[in-house]
């Protein structure tokens, strides 16, 4: 089965937004400032009358109930989104019910993805910045407005103060909720411009230190709902037994053991795999180890041998006659570098690695004749709605989307597989829901994976070691070819998911860019930080070889580098005070790597020792500094450099996933190593936020950085031996050692 | 049937007795706080008390706590109000949350035995929990905390 979904949906303008009343159908959760910390509850939206638009809900009671309209994955959204409406709404924090939006791309897409409910790409912040402080504004001018009529005098004799509206002339207020009451909604509503916006300088709870997540206190006391914790009434088990290999279906099946298990109601032949049916998760389980199934031998992907290819795709690399497409083209490197007086030529690789969510994928469906309704941790409303409507037959309309709390997603989320599962086993017992349960088994072998990926670099030096040109080739399959065809098409040819972090804020004098592309026919996915998770690594380690090659100190050099970016040089120079860059350790050594992706400035800097006999790298410590704009939540964004450093050391030291024959050798976390307490180093970092600039997107950036640090740190520590392959495995590093 | 407390109630489960206790607390007695992460005790999501021993629910039959006390996330305090949970809010420690009823209850069974740990104490006794968000620096900040306010 192709799973391959077209996102049709509207774009909505940034400056513009429908003014419509939406109703909200669950509540997740509501919370306030640390004070009343313990707060939070799933509950519903409060009830009221006074909606001025499909945002915001405002009770009689004062409570302001504010759509939410991403995923929560534990990247913060559910908080730093209608924190902005809050902000601009001047709404008191501690009054605030945060509703999850339905499926309904019309009024919660996000302008960034074309008008798709997505999250995904960092593009959450970005894309629904500038709409959600309108909204906020155009709520607090339709509040105004009421008070207005209500007070009797010119709105323009009115200012607010959170959830309430005050008359300095006479001394009377009016509160958000007394309006909510008797107030009425003007008529034409005001709309908001960016003159509306409130400045910097009265911001609340924009860029607060103070600011905590509103989910935090649900997850420490086991309340918090995720999807796996769906419970509804008569809903039943569901697992799929998957085949082996990609595209190969089941041939034949013996379920003569697995429906004797007690509780097993229904083996389901699916075109991908086998699903059954059940009273109970352990008799699904236990009838899934029971099923005899053979499988087709047909799939392209039975010759995907991961090693075998990568060599391969090295060797289309280095051949400088394969041509791809041009992703950057600034001046004539090849020439420049065919007239330098020195080449660095070298070649940058990363092995496959998976999401480990740490919950498995997971949904729960019902399907009742042509409507469907799901519960679901997606990444993506629109998506699921869309698959959803094509496994039951049905429209996306009748299909309601519930998107619970995400366990981690990390990219995997925005998948259909999942939704799939669970549609076509609901639609075998019409009217009952099923929930599908994926073991950590299922979720290693059968992830959509980050490509596998060869880079070539060629860097042409002149006589003083000033570059003249840099070329850099990439070769791995498309993530966009497969989510995205048509705009792929479109794009001719380009991956921006798979090429990202290959420009860059660097002066160089000519710069060229090539994407190879390959199609060997296993599914590949986006990922935390999907291509500058090892673009940077090829990037940041070869500014590292340069400055070796001319004797420069890296750091000095990256500096010079960025002349013309003070933001950049800002983020460099704190990072190198906080880690003491000219202080020598013993038996240690310090990287640095830089990254400007998703226009954030980050820069790393890492500390690390080497056991030279075991090959194992000790990651001791991480500095951070990063300039993210606007910080609007400082304290969550320190948390995402926390975890994606963790992240990004954890896979440039240990995450691989091997196929051999298109079967996945790892199966579960004995065999896929992710990084423990026990190897995480400690970790500083600064924010440096410029409210000047609009905000990025936070749950990646900290992320591409890491993976080139450690190694640069290491040929620091060794002298010059350079690590050039995800993961540093041990073998690899006494490889390189002993080289 | 197999009777056994959870959280200071008396049940009796019907289900099979080998059915992993981490079925039995999540989707017979509906108590989702405790997760399931891996299955073969590698993640330490699914961790319970067992008669006040940190356990792996997922490598735990039903049989095995015939006439014991299972504790789970939603019963290690009245109020949600644990020195432990207090400083996971207080460090802002959740990022998905999804490991943390594991993490807490890993880290409760330390605080009982040691109420003041070392920090190598911590990393040693928290080294079978997985959290894939990365939240491990706050993890020891917030049980430090804890062992300091408590």
């Amino acid at each position: 089965m192709t799973e391959t979904l077209q996102l049709h949906t509207s774009a909505l303008s940034r400056r513009s937004f429908l003014v419509t009343t939406g109703g909200a159908s669950i509540a997740v959760a509501f919370g306030g400032l640390p004070d009343d910390a313990f707060g939070a509850t799933v509950a519903p939206a409060a009830k009221g009358n006074y909606k001025p638009n499909a945002w915001v809900t405002i009770a009689a009671d004062g409570t302001v109930s504010i759509i939410s309209p991403a995923s929560e994955m534990g990247q913060g959204v559910m908080t730093s989104m209608p924190v902005l409406v809050a902000e601009d709404m001047d709404a008191d924090w501690r009054k605030v019910r945060i509703v999850q939006a339905p499926a309904d791309a019309k009024n919660y897409g996000n302008p960034g993805f074309g008008g798709a409910q997505v999250t995904g790409g960092s593009r959450t912040t970005p894309g629904y910045y500038q709409m959600l402080r309108l909204v906020g504004a155009q709520t607090r001018k339709i509040i105004l407005a009421s008070a207005a009529g209500m007070l009797n005098v010119p709105v323009s004799e009115l200012t607010t103060e959170p959830n309430k509206v005050v008359h300095k002339r006479s001394g009377r207020t009016l509160g958000y909720g007394d309006i909510a009451k008797t107030g009425k909604l003007p008529d034409p509503l005001p709309q908001a411009t960016a003159d509306d916006l409130k400045p910097v300088a009265q911001w609340r709870y924009i860029g607060n230190p103070k600011m905590t997540r509103i989910d935090v206190p649900s997850k420490v006391d086991g309340s918090a709902k995720f999807g796996m914790d769906m419970q509804l009434p008569n809903m039943l088990y569901g697992a799929v037994l998957r085949a082996p290999v990609q595209g190969e279906k089941p041939e034949t099946i013996d379920d003569a053991a697995a429906k004797a298990v007690k509780g097993v109601m229904q083996i389901v032949p699916l075109p991908y795999g086998v699903g059954i049916i059940g009273q109970t998760v352990e008799a699904t389980k236990k009838a899934k180890d029971l099923l005899k199934v053979t499988w087709t031998n047909s799939s392209k992907v039975r010759s995907y041998t991961s090693d075998k290819l990568l060599e391969e795709y090295r060797s289309i690399a280095r051949d400088l006659g394969k041509t791809g497409v041009d992703v950057h083209k600034e001046g004539d490197a090849p020439a420049a570098i065919a007239g330098a007086a020195k080449v660095i030529a070298v070649d940058y690789l990363s092995d496959h690695v998976y999401h480990a969510t740490m919950e498995p994928m997971n949904a729960t469906a019902l399907v009742k004749g042509d409507t469907v309704e799901i519960w679901a941790p997606t990444q993506s409303p629109s998506i699921t709605q869309g698959f959803g409507a094509r496994m039951a037959g049905t429209t996306p309309d009748k299909v309601k989307v519930n998107t619970t709390l995400l366990g981690g997603g990390f990219g995997r989320r925005t998948e259909g597989d999942f939704i799939v599962d669970a549609v076509s086993l609901a639609k075998a017992v019409q009217g009952r829901p099923v929930k599908v349960i994926w073991s950590r088994e299922d979720d290693v072998q059968h992830d959509k994976y980050r490509p596998l990926e060869a880079q070539h670099v060629q860097v042409g030096l002149d006589a003083n070691g000033n570059i003249v040109g840099w070329r850099h080739r990439i070769v791995a399959q498309s993530i966009f070819a497969r989510t995205f065809p048509a705009q792929f098409e479109k794009g001719g040819g380009q991956d921006g998911s798979v090429t990202e972090g290959l420009e860059f804020n660097y002066h160089v004098p000519a710069h060229l860019v090539e994407y190879i592309r390959q199609d060997n026919g296993q599914d590949v996915g986006f990922w935390r930080a999907v291509g500058p998770g090892y673009t940077k690594f090829g990037v940041e380690c070869v500014i590292d070889e340069i400055a070796a090659a001319k004797g420069v100190d890296p750091l000095a050099f990256r500096l010079e580098l960025l002349k013309d970016q003070p933001r950049a040089r800002k983020v460099i120079e704190t990072v190198a005070k906080m880690a003491e860059w000219d202080r020598k350790r013993d038996g240690r050594a310090l990287g640095i790597a830089y990254s400007d992706a998703w226009g954030a400035h980050c820069a790393q800097i890492a500390e690390v020792s080497l056991n030279r006999q075991s090959g194992e790298i000790r990651v001791h410590n991480v500095w951070c500094a990063v300039d993210p704009g606007v910080a609007i939540q400082p304290l969550n964004i320190e948390a995402q450099m926390i975890g994606a450093i963790t992240h990004g050391a954890s896979h440039a030291l240990f995450e691989q996933i091997n196929f051999v024959n298109g079967e996945v050798q790892e199966s579960n976390f004995d065999t896929y190593r992710v990084m423990r307490m026990s190897e995480t180093p400690d970790i500083k970092v600064t924010v440096m936020p410029t409210p000047e600039n609009p905000p990025t997107g936070l749950g990646e950036v900290g992320l591409p950085p890491t993976g080139p640090a450690i190694a640069n740190a290491v040929a620091r520590l060794t002298g010059g031996v350079r690590l050039r392959h995800y993961p540093f495995l041990p073998e690899r590093v006494k490889a390189a050692l002993s080289a | 049937m197999t009777a056994f407390t959870i959280n200071g109630r008396a049940v009796d489960v019907a289900a099979e007795p080998d059915t992993p206790l981490l079925w039995v607390i999540r989707e017979h007695l509906k108590l989702t706080g405790t997760k399931f992460g891996c299955g073969v005790a590698q993640c330490g999501a699914c961790t319970v008390h067992i008669d006040g021993e940190p356990t792996r629910s997922c490598q735990t039959q039903l049989q095995d706590v015939a006439g014991k006390k299972v504790t789970t996330i939603e019963g290690l305090s009245p109020k949600s109000n644990h020195p432990l949970q207090k400083a996971w809010i207080a460090e802002q420690v959740p990022q998905c949350g999804y490991c943390q009823s594991g993490q807490i209850m890993q880290a409760a069974a330390l605080l009982k035995k040691n109420p003041k740990p070392t920090r190598e104490q911590i990393v040693e006794h928290m080294d079978g929990n997985i959290c894939r968000c990365g939240t491990y620096v706050r993890i020891i900040s917030a049980i430090q905390r804890a062992a300091r306010e408590a």
